[in-house]
């Protein structure tokens, strides 16, 4: 099957694009890989990015080369729910380590490592700017801060419940 | 109490909303700026107002614009960097959570004095529901003729776009960012041409921080004079500090930089205090980057002084025995902590986030972070110190960017002032697995003096 974005989707691509001078369209490129890796289960396959070069007339290596700098595009296929720990300084003082510690625990997945099932994957991450909140985790688009074992309990039975709604 | 002119109104009910920011004072400085002064009359207030660039690097923000190139029939740019990713530092992600509009404000005057018909906020990736705020607020702006052609009668046109990022610390250096604006990897440019000359796509641009473009507003209700006021001798102003690691109340306190680190640290308008009756053994002051300090250097400088909350007192005695404001990210740790732990840390963040461009910051950080973890685990060798040493050594001042100076300072500083804590790690690699070096001397008084 030939992926494609929605029409909708399709004009948002327009949108982004038109918010530079003419001749730059290549700067909407990674706004279009977030719109693409959201669109299509959460990863850069090189299909998907293959379409995106098709889509802002660029060449396969170009999106190759900035899908592989950025540290949240995926180019593997993740879990439907990610869950990014910070590790960093501020966050190490603060426990991080229990933290990760107790989703493997809950999960049995250690950072890199995806459930059986495919629903969770753990990621550590470096310094999100929540330092003041930590320790801290990023789920989608979401920060959830000042974590304890009761709200990572309360996570996982919410990305469970999630899923279960979307079945 | 100090005075507050960016986060005043912060806590107002619903000032993220455009009705209520205008109702409490807001876009007066558009208004000012637009029908009363000239662009370069903006630029003369901003250099009067001694505002100084609020990212890291401390730099003259009125000199900074002044050194933008003109030609004739060029499009010129302000890109405002908000890709705030400092360890320790989270301050422009509160002031655009919470008053947004304060940010729009700043930009639509400062790209009237700069000539930017199109500016830029990059923001970092992961702040993903802050784009969503921040577009509403322009979307807002527009409605209500702050934003498009011809604003206010005045002539001048602008329209303010955002552009997120995707996970890069590297995109903070403004070459990088301007190259990741472009769609490209965040490899930095070498310098000359600035991005005053030859910025985003080739053309002269002004790249500035969230907080510094705020401030803006400030600057031009109360006059540059006015501002330059507030504070102490070249740190004018206000600024944002944001607080954590081992304190009772992390968070972002907008200080006017006369209080002393002491009465930061200590009191309860600020960060309370450290947690569970624990002691202050070192401090982070300005972000990851800046040198750490053991907490007698902190509250005192080595001539005896009290440590001020401001650019001069923070960097009073150089690296030897002193740090700097860099981004107000203020890091405390407590004396149940490991400095070589919380080093190797940050050396991992660095070797994570280093671009690979040049090979001293590419190879050096990831022996750093190889070379720390061994230490921490107790398979360290105490010549491995004096490796490590070295390492920074030669990674400081041979890169094209700050980044690797920025690898490089933690850890010379965690060496120069923790390197009995190291030594201990090499002599006591089974107790080190067990138990933290504690406080040992770090907080006494000084004896001697230090360099």
């Amino acid at each position: 099957m030939k992926l494609s974005f929605t029409s909708e989707q399709l004009q948002e691509v327009q949108r982004l694009v038109s918010r530079y001078p003419e001749g730059r369209e290549k700067s909407a490129l990674i706004p279009v890989l977030h719109l693409a890796q959201d669109t299509f289960g959460g990863w850069l396959s090189t299909e998907v990015m293959d379409y995106v070069a098709s889509l802002l007339q660029l060449k396969p290596i170009e999106v190759y080369e900035v899908a592989s700098f950025y540290s949240m595009f995926n180019l593997s296929p993740v879990g439907k729910h990610l869950l990014e720990v910070c590790q960093t300084g501020p966050c190490m003082l603060n426990g991080s380590d229990s933290i990760v510690e107790y989703i493997y625990q809950r999960l049995g997945i250690r950072p890199g490592e995806t459930t059986t099932d495919g629903q969770f994957t753990l990621k550590t991450v470096e310094c999100l700017g929540a330092c003041g909140y930590a320790p801290m985790l990023q789920l989608g688009e979401h920060y959830k801060e000042h974590l304890t074992k009761e709200k990572i309990d309360a996570l996982i039975e919410s990305c469970y419940a999630k899923s279960a709604a979307l079945n | 109490m100090g005075r507050k002119l960016l986060l005043e109104k912060a806590h107002v009910e619903n000032i993220r909303s455009y009705e209520v920011y205008r109702k409490e004072g807001g876009y007066r400085s558009v208004e000012k700026a637009l029908k009363t002064l000239s662009p370069d009359q903006v630029t003369e207030e901003v250099k009067k107002s001694g505002l100084r660039g609020r990212g890291g690097a401390g730099f003259p923000t009125g000199m900074k614009w002044s050194f933008l190139a003109k030609p004739e029939g060029v499009p010129r740019y302000l890109v405002v960097n908000a890709d705030e990713s400092e360890p320790g530092t989270f301050k422009d992600r509160y002031l655009m959570e919470f008053i947004p509009h304060l940010l729009i404000e700043g930009m639509i005057t400062s790209s009237y004095a700069l000539g930017s018909n199109r500016s830029y906020i990059y923001i970092r990736g992961e702040y993903a529901w802050i784009t969503h705020i921040l577009e509403q607020a322009i979307e807002e702006a527009r409605q209500h003729g702050w934003l498009g052609k011809n604003i206010l009668g005045s002539g001048f046109d602008c329209d303010i776009y955002v552009q997120r990022g995707a996970g890069a610390y590297i995109c903070g250096e403004e070459t990088a960012l301007l190259e990741s604006l472009e769609g490209k990897r965040g490899n930095p440019r070498i310098k000359p041409p600035f991005p005053a000359v030859k910025g985003l796509w080739g053309c002269p641009t002004v790249v500035n921080n969230v907080e510094t473009v705020a401030a803006l507003v400030p600057i031009i209700n109360e006059g540059g004079e006015e501002y330059a006021k507030i504070g102490v001798g070249k740190s004018t102003g206000t600024k944002l500090i944001s607080a954590c690691g081992n304190i009772n109340k992390p968070g972002v306190y907008e200080i006017d930089m006369t209080i002393s680190v002491e009465e930061f640290i200590y009191s309860d308008e600020y960060c309370g205090g450290i947690p569970q009756g624990k002691k202050l053994k070192a401090c982070i002051p300005g972000g990851s980057s800046v040198p750490i300090l053991p907490a007698n250097l902190l509250l005192k400088t080595a001539k005896g002084e009290t440590r001020m909350m401001n650019y001069e007192s923070l960097a009073d005695g150089g690296f030897a025995s002193g740090s700097m404001m860099g981004s107000g990210g203020f890091i405390v740790i407590d004396d149940s902590q490991c400095v070589v732990r919380h080093t190797y840390t940050l050396a991992r963040f660095y070797r994570h986030e280093s671009c690979g461009q040049c090979s001293p910051c590419r190879e050096g950080t990831g022996w750093m972070e190889k070379i720390l973890w061994n230490l921490e685990t107790g398979k360290g060798c105490s010549s491995d110190i004096d490796l490590l040493w070295d390492i920074q050594r030669k990674i400081e001042g041979n890169t094209i960017c700050p980044l690797g100076d920025a690898a490089a300072w933690p850890v010379a500083a965690a060496i120069r002032h923790f390197r009995d804590e190291f030594e201990w790690h090499v002599t006591h690699p089974e107790e080190a697995q067990k138990r933290n070096f504690g406080l040992a001397h770090y907080a006494d008084p000084l004896t001697a003096p230090v360099a």
